[in-house]
């Protein structure tokens, strides 16, 4: 084993079964709360080399790699926008800190519809992998400032850049002001998440599953089915959410999903989903928000026990 | 771990690289095409050499050979396209009253020229597409070298056609760091190889400014049907739902371009031509009122005035 110490997995958060929790009521008495989660990113052409996860298959230029996720940006963006403007969704991006400098145009269409802005590092082509505990601090707390100057609010939320982790990047967020994660798939309902501070901490549900990078890129799905399983996992969702509240969120990569031959399938499961009633069609920081208020009891349903 | 992972030169306004401007595709100027068609097509075939030599390249291309030398049967399933897969486009082209580019691996002009013959009386458009797809533009392949593959490969077209030769896309789409100064050098205007964006935009050299005219990787027949293994008749269905909304997008916005690479090695085989019959007829019959369909040449030339 490396020399880092471990930390227990056991310690992230308590378990707590699907079936055995308090009824979760959203406001207005919704069964569902939606969230879309679209990822503004910045990948570089030229990053240095993370001993621990190369940045690009390809040796520099990166081309292939790097033109595509550039056409995010240049192309993608609006196409997205309009079409959650057109369902009344105000997305939550997920946002590499850096597009501040790069790309302010996109943040400032994104402000002026009052979408959430949180934390996916500075940019994606470098990892929490390898940093010490202080230069992680420095990375995150960098990431917030900067999204917090160019915004005007602080982020709540933190999906780390690449999905690369630490031991201590769920500690260090929290402590940096953070009040929610989307690191961790576990659940389809908020989870109240130990963090050495103690601060309230939760668990958003950000699927994974439908995140539409690992739909097209990891399970290569055609686009009309990658909507069908949408629609499927909104169903199974929706009847459960009778019972209590469930969180749905569709994770979106502007390269990905606002290509031409793919943005027909994710307009048709939009427009399923809104047309449903009893939908809280909501922001990660919303939900957050919501459950840390009614607190942690009423999530697990049971005292805390003592964390192994 | 070195200070150089939280150190970020190139963070400021516009891209990390001198390559070209920042913009994104909804703020300029629209694009008008002629006769004011919403959509302009580009459709290019790939002839391609797959040498069988066993060589490694630094990077493999989309196709390559994988099996322990001799792979002769990935060797003649490549080279199906150009005895076979070709003469069934061509005829589909041909039917269709289409006008597609031919980009064309340099080493087949000299293997088989009748191959070369045949394609110079079609009269369409035809493009560098390196020597062979082994001579990978990528990593750190000097500049002699590779200038070498790019001007042998434009004279050896030059000598079994008239029209002059001026696009270039690379095996791959993968470049070095000097590629595009060294297209400048060997007499080449316009680029396909960088997939940011869906209009011609201007693309910078050492060796003075040249065009980029975007291919589309996520629409590409190889990366449908032999990467994601789609089915045929969902790549139709992908390339048709492309058309509606691009169509759609240049009515309101401006014009804009689909671009469409085939290769004869896999869609020229019997079971799936019939897709590319299916997609000929759905954008130049059933939508060629919307449709603009020229060679990429052309289509560059209507657009260089109006994307300064």
């Amino acid at each position: 084993m490396s020399d880092v110490a471990q930390f227990s997995e056991l310690s992230l958060y308590d378990y707590s079964p699907y079936d055995e929790r308090p009824k979760l009521v959203w406001p207005n008495g919704a069964r569902l709360a939606f969230w879309v989660a679209p990822n503004i990113e910045f990948y570089e052409l030229d990053p240095p080399t993370n001993p621990h996860r190369k940045p690009w298959p390809h040796p520099y230029p990166p081309v292939p790699g790097y033109s595509i996720r550039d056409y995010g940006n240049r192309v993608g963006h609006q196409r997205q926008m309009a079409l959650l403007d057109k369902y009344g969704v105000r997305g939550s991006i997920s946002l590499s800190a850096a597009l501040c400098e790069h790309h302010p145009e996109i943040i400032a269409l994104c402000a002026e519809r009052n979408w959430e802005f949180f934390s996916h590092g500075i940019y994606n082509t470098r990892y929490t992998y390898g940093l010490t505990e202080d230069q992680e601090r420095e990375m995150i707390e960098d990431a917030m400032n900067t999204i917090e100057r160019a915004v005007g609010q602080r982020p709540a939320g933190y999906l780390a850049p690449a999905l690369s982790h630490s031991n201590h990047t769920i500690d260090l967020f929290a402590e940096a002001g953070g009040l929610y994660t989307c690191d961790l798939f576990h659940d389809d309902q908020p989870t109240w998440v130990n963090t050495r501070s103690d601060k309230p901490f939760v668990s958003i549900p950000y699927s994974l599953e439908l995140n539409d990078t690992i739909a097209y890129v990891v399970q290569k799905r055609e686009p009309r089915r990658y909507g069908e399983s949408i629609r499927l996992a909104f169903d199974q969702l929706y009847a459960e959410g009778a019972d209590s509240g469930t969180v749905m969120c569709i994770p979106t990569h502007n390269y990905q999903v606002s290509c031409p031959h793919r943005l027909r399938a994710f307009e048709e499961a939009l427009e399923y989903i809104t047309g449903h009633s009893d939908v809280w069609v909501t922001t990660g920081r919303e939900i957050a928000e919501y459950v840390i208020a009614q607190g942690r009891q009423q999530l697990e349903g049971r005292p805390v026990e003592p964390s192994a | 771990m070195s200070d150089e992972l939280l150190s970020y030169p190139q963070r400021h306004y516009g891209m990390d690289h001198d390559r070209y401007r920042w913009s994104m595709l909804q703020d300029r100027d629209p694009i008008v095409w002629p006769d004011n068609k919403p959509l302009a097509l580009w459709i290019n075939l790939s002839v391609q050499h797959f040498p069988l030599s066993g060589e490694k390249p630094v990077v493999a291309p989309p196709g390559a050979l994988t099996m322990p030398y001799p792979d002769l049967r990935h060797y003649t399933l490549r080279d199906y396209g150009n005895r076979v897969g070709i003469f069934r486009l061509l005829t589909l082209m041909q039917q269709y009253q289409a006008t597609p580019s031919v980009a064309i691996s340099g080493a087949l002009a000299q293997r088989y020229p009748r191959l070369m013959e045949r394609l110079a009386e079609t009269g369409y458009e035809w493009l560098g597409h390196g020597w062979n797809m082994l001579c990978m533009h990528a990593g750190e392949i000097d500049v002699a070298t590779e200038s070498e593959w790019i001007a042998r490969t434009r004279e050896a077209l030059e000598e079994f056609t008239d029209q002059p030769v001026t696009g270039w896309l690379s095996p791959g789409r993968s470049q070095t760091a000097n590629t595009p100064e060294l297209l400048m050098r060997n007499g080449f205007s316009y680029q396909c190889d960088w997939v940011n964006d869906e209009l011609p935009y201007p693309f910078k050299t050492a060796e003075g400014e040249m065009t980029c005219l975007p291919s589309c990787l996520e629409l590409d027949d190889v990366f449908v049907l032999t990467q994601n293994l789609h089915s045929e008749d969902s790549f139709v269905q992908q390339v048709t739902d492309a058309a509606d909304l691009l169509i759609e997008e240049g009515q309101k916005q401006g014009g804009r371009l689909l671009a469409l690479n085939l290769h004869p090695w896999l869609v020229g085989q019997p079971h799936r031509v019939s897709a590319v019959e299916k997609i000929l007829d759905a954008l130049l019959v059933a939508r060629g009122d919307a449709i603009w369909h020229a060679p990429p040449a052309t289509i560059v030339g209507a657009a260089i005035d109006q994307i300064g």
